[in-house]
C-alpha cells in the first residue's frame, strides 16, 4: 500500500517535482510560495535547488537547465512572476527541451501581498498553459503531469496555486521518483535564439501548439464532469471547486484541471445539458469571458465578487439565498500585523520618526513602518521601488525637496532589484539617502538566506557578498555602517548623510530578533518611578501595555530585551531583569 | 462520521500552527480524512491568526465557515471574541483567559473590550483558564498552548493515550516532557 502523508500544498508540489524527476529548481522566497523550495531541500541528494536573487534569475536558471535536457522549475509568488515576465513571455516562443514549469502562487484575500493580481491572466497573455490543483493530492499529481504535457506539447507550463491551497494540508500518497532520460541538446537557433526572424516563425508554432492543446483539453482526464442535478451546472477549478462541493453537493460540476487553454467542446456540451450555468472562479473572470465569447450564456461576476477569497457560505448566499445568521461581535478592535518586540526596524524607525523623516519604503517586514505609531513609511510599490522613486522625486523637484526623505530597503530586497535602482542613482548623479536595513536574512517570508548571508538554500557556507565593497564598486561616494540600536550614531549618520551632496548609503545593521538563539534578559517597569510621560510607548512595542489604571508594564513573555524602551526612559523607571 | 470543525485562533507567534498539527495528527491517527488550513507570512507578525482543522469520513473545503465550528480554541480573549460567531449553536469555546493589547489599543485609538468572557458566556458554552500564568508557574511560559489543548481535550472524543501519542510525535524531542506535563495540567483544570 502507498504511504499517505498529511502535507501542505507547497510540500506536495515539492514532492511532485521530486517524483517527476526534476533535476534543477530555482526560486526567490515569496509568500505563499516559499515552502516549496524549503521542502525541496530534503531531496537535495537527488536534485539541485537554490535561492536566486530574484524571480527573473530563477526563471532563467530553470530555462537553462531545461535547455540542457533536464526537467526544471522556478517557483515564485504572483508579483514575482511580473519580475520573471521578460523571460517567461519569450521562452513561451522557444518551447522546451527537458521540460519547464513555473509554479506561481496567487494571494486572493491579500494575506501577504501588495496586490491581488490573477496569474491566469498573465499566463494567458504569455500564451502559457495553466494547471490549477484544488488540494495537496492534486498539487502533487498536476506538478508531475505538467512536465509530461510540457514535453509532449513543447510548452513551458504554469502551475497556479493560491494561498489557501499552498497553506492547506491534506493527504498525499507517496510514490517513487522516476527520472526520465536526459534529452539530448542539439543546436537549433531557429527555436532557441529569439531574434525577430526566428521569433516570427516561433509565434506561429506557439499558436499551433496552443490549438492542439485546446483540442486535447476536451478529453483530458483532469477536466472532468461530475453529473448531479442538472438544474444547476457549475464550471469551476482549484480551491473554489471545494467550496462548490460543500455548498452545492447535488449540483452538476465541470471541474477544470487545466484553466488555460479551455476545453471548448466539453464546456459547450456541459452547458447544453444544464438549466442554469454558473462560473465560480476567484479573482478575474478568465473562464467566464471565454465561455461568453463562444455565445454560451452563463452567470459569473454579476453574482460573485472580483475581490478576495470565496467560501461555501458566500456561494450558499449567492446561489441559494441562504444567508448565514452568524454575525461578528461588534466592538472588537482590529489586530493588524506589527513589527515583533525587539525588531531592529522599530529602532531604526524610532530614530527616523524623531528626525521627522519620510521614507520611500519597499517590500518586507519594514513596510510595517507605515502604520501608527511609527508612521515613517510614506509609499511602497514593489521590490526595489523605494530607491528609484526617491530618485524620481529628486529629478522632479530637486534635492531640497527630498531633504527630509530617505529610501529604506531590506538586505534581501536590495540584492533582489534595489541594486539596479541604486546604480541608477549613482549613474544619474542623484542626491539622496538610502538606508539598507540589514537584518541578515529575508525576514517576512520566514528567514531565507541570500547572497549576503553566506549560506545557501542547502545550508552550505559560501563567501558572503560584502555590501560595503559592493557599494564602493558601484561608485557610491558616501557609505556608513551603523548599529541600529546605537541611536546617537544612527541619528548622526542620517543627519550627515542628508548634508552630503550625492548618493549616501547607510547600512543599518542588526540581525532579525527572531534569529537570535541566545536567551536575552527582559526589562521590568517600576511604577513608583514612572512619570507616565509615555516616551516608552512612542515606538509602539507590543510588549509594553498600559493597564486600566494607567500603569505601564511590560510583558516578560513578549519582551526580547532589546533595550529600546530602556534608552527612552529619562526617569529610571525601567530596569533590566531576568 | 459527519465532518468535525475545529478552529484555533490567537495572536501571530502564539503557536497556533503547532496546535493545529497536533489536532491534524490526532484525526489522522483515528483514520479520518483531514484538512488543515494555516496562515503564514505577514499575518504571523503579531496579527490576528486563524487556523482551521476539519476531519471526518470525507472532507471537501479546508476552511471552517461562519456558524459551523464545533470547537474554537482561543489563545487570547479578544481573538475569542473576534471569531466566536464561527461557532455552531451548541459549539464549545475554549479560551486562554489572557490579554494581549493590539496596536490600536496600545496607542489609545481603541479600547480593549470589557468582560469579554461574561458576554460570550451568555451565547456560547465557554470554558476558560489562565493558561499563561499556569505555564509561567511551570517554568516555561511558551507551553501555555498545550495547557489550553489539555482543557479542550475534555470536550473532544479522543483518548488520553491518543493525545499523548500525537504530542510526543509532534513537538521537538527535547520539549516532550514539559509539553506532556502542560497538557496533563490543562486536562485536570
Amino acid at each position: 500500500m502507498q504511504e499517505s502523508v498529511l502535507m501542505l500544498g507547497n510540500a506536495a508540489i515539492a514532492r511532485g517535482a521530486y517524483e517527476a524527476g526534476v533535476k534543477v529548481a530555482s526560486a526567490y522566497p515569496g509568500t505563499p510560495s516559499t515552502e516549496i523550495s524549503e521542502c525541496l531541500v530534503q531531496y537535495a541528494q537527488d536534485l539541485y535547488c537554490e535561492w536566486a536573487p530574484n524571480e527573473k534569475v530563477a526563471a532563467e536558471v530553470a530555462i537553462g537547465a531545461n535547455l540542457a535536457g533536464v526537467r526544471a522549475m522556478a517557483c515564485m509568488k504572483h508579483v514575482g512572476f511580473n519580475v520573471a515576465a521578460d523571460p517567461a513571455y519569450t521562452v513561451s516562443y522557444m518551447g522546451v527541451n527537458g521540460g519547464l514549469l513555473f509554479v506561481v502562487a496567487d494571494d486572493p484575500g491579500l494575506y501577504s501581498s501588495q496586490n491581488e493580481q490573477d496569474t491566469r491572466m498573465v499566463a494567458r497573455a504569455a500564451k502559457l498553459p495553466v494547471l490549477e490543483p484544488a488540494d495537496s493530492r492534486e498539487a502533487k499529481e498536476y506538478t508531475k503531469m505538467a512536465f509530461e504535457l510540457s514535453v509532449a506539447y513543447d510548452r513551458p507550463f504554469v502551475l497556479r496555486t493560491t494561498t489557501r491551497l499552498a497553506h492547506s494540508q491534506s493527504f498525499v500518497a507517496l510514490e517513487p521518483r522516476v527520472v526520465p532520460e536526459d534529452r539530448p541538446y542539439s543546436r537549433n537557433p531557429a527555436k532557441n535564439v529569439m531574434m525577430p526572424g526566428n521569433a516570427k516563425g516561433r509565434h506561429a508554432a506557439v499558436e499551433e501548439r496552443m490549438r492542439e492543446l485546446a483540442a486535447a483539453a476536451d478529453t483530458m482526464p483532469i477536466n472532468t464532469v461530475e453529473w448531479g442535478d442538472t438544474k444547476i451546472g457549475v464550471i469551476t477549478a482549484g480551491i473554489p471547486y471545494l467550496y462548490v462541493k460543500e455548498a452545492l453537493p447535488e449540483a452538476s460540476v465541470l471541474k477544470l484541471g487545466m484553466v488555460h487553454p479551455l476545453p471548448k467542446g466539453l464546456i459547450s456540451e456541459f452547458a447544453s445539458k444544464v438549466e442554469k450555468l454558473y462560473i465560480v472562479e476567484e479573482l478575474d473572470p478568465l473562464i467566464e469571458e471565454q465561455v461568453r465569447s463562444w455565445g454560451i450564456s452563463c452567470i459569473g461576476k454579476e453574482a460573485f465578487t472580483l475581490l478576495g477569497e470565496y467560501s461555501a457560505n458566500m456561494l450558499r448566499e449567492a446561489l441559494l439565498g441562504e444567508k448565514t445568521q452568524a454575525k461578528p461581535a461588534e466592538g472588537a478592535p482590529n489586530r493588524p500585523p506589527i513589527l515583533c518586540p525587539g525588531c531592529p526596524h522599530r529602532s531604526t524607525y524610532e530614530v527616523l520618526r524623531k528626525l521627522k523623516i519620510h521614507a520611500a519604503g519597499d517590500i518586507g517586514c519594514y513596510t510595517l513602518g507605515a502604520v501608527a505609531p511609527l508612521g515613517v513609511v510614506d509609499t511602497t510599490v514593489c521590490m526595489g521601488s523605494g530607491i528609484s522613486s526617491l530618485h524620481g522625486m529628486e529629478k522632479a523637484k530637486g534635492r531640497d525637496y527630498i531633504k527630509d526623505w530617505v529610501a529604506v530597503i531590506g538586505d534581501s530586497t536590495f540584492l533582489h532589484t534595489g541594486i539596479n535602482s541604486l546604480l541608477n542613482m549613482v549613474y544619474n548623479q542623484s542626491t539622496g539617502t538610502v538606508l539598507i536595513l540589514d537584518n541578515s536574512t529575508t525576514g517576512m517570508t520566514g528567514h531565507q538566506d541570500h547572497a549576503a548571508t553566506g549560506k545557501t538554500l542547502q545550508g552550505k557556507t559560501v563567501p558572503a557578498v560584502d555590501l560595503v565593497e559592493l557599494l564602493k564598486g558601484m561608485g557610491v561616494p558616501w557609505v556608513r555602517v551603523v548599529d541600529v540600536f546605537d541611536h546617537p550614531a544612527l541619528s548622526g549618520a542620517v543627519k550627515e548623510a542628508q548634508d552630503f551632496e550625492g548618493v549616501s548609503v547607510i547600512i543599518a545593521q542588526s540581525p532579525c530578533v527572531l534569529l537570535s538563539k541566545v536567551k536575552r534578559p527582559f526589562y521590568r517597569f517600576l511604577p513608583d518611578k514612572c512619570k507616565k510621560c509615555k516616551a516608552c510607548l512612542g515606538p509602539g512595542c507590543p510588549a509594553i501595555t498600559v493597564g486600566e489604571d494607567g500603569v505601564i508594564t511590560s510583558d516578560e513573555t513578549l519582551c526580547s530585551g532589546c533595550g529600546l524602551c530602556f534608552g527612552l526612559c529619562k526617569f529610571g523607571a525601567i530596569e533590566l531583569a531576568g | 462520521m459527519n465532518t468535525k470543525n475545529i478552529i484555533i485562533v490567537g495572536v501571530g507567534g502564539q503557536g497556533t500552527l503547532l496546535t493545529s498539527r497536533i489536532l491534524g495528527g490526532l484525526a489522522q491517527g483515528a483514520g479520518y480524512d483531514v484538512k488543515l488550513s494555516e496562515v503564514h507570512g505577514m499575518a504571523q507578525r503579531g496579527g490576528s491568526v486563524v487556523t482551521f482543522v476539519r476531519y471526518g469520513d470525507k472532507v471537501d473545503e479546508p476552511i471552517v465557515e461562519e456558524g459551523h465550528a464545533d470547537v474554537i480554541i482561543a489563545f487570547e480573549r479578544l481573538e475569542a471574541m473576534r471569531y466566536a460567531h464561527f461557532l455552531k449553536k451548541d459549539g464549545i469555546l475554549i479560551v486562554n483567559d489572557y490579554r494581549i493589547d493590539p496596536m490600536p489599543v496600545v496607542i489609545g485609538a481603541a479600547k480593549y473590550p470589557e468582560d469579554i468572557l461574561g458576554t460570550l458566556s451568555q451565547q456560547y458554552r465557554v470554558y476558560a483558564a489562565d493558561a499563561t500564568s499556569l505555564a509561567k508557574e511551570m517554568g516555561n511560559p511558551r507551553v501555555f498552548n498545550l495547557i489550553v489543548l489539555g482543557l479542550a481535550s475534555r470536550y473532544m472524543d479522543f483518548s488520553q493515550e491518543e493525545w499523548e501519542d500525537v504530542i510526543r510525535k509532534t513537538v521537538p524531542r527535547s520539549a516532550v516532557d514539559i509539553n506532556l506535563k502542560a497538557f496533563r495540567a490543562g486536562k485536570s483544570i
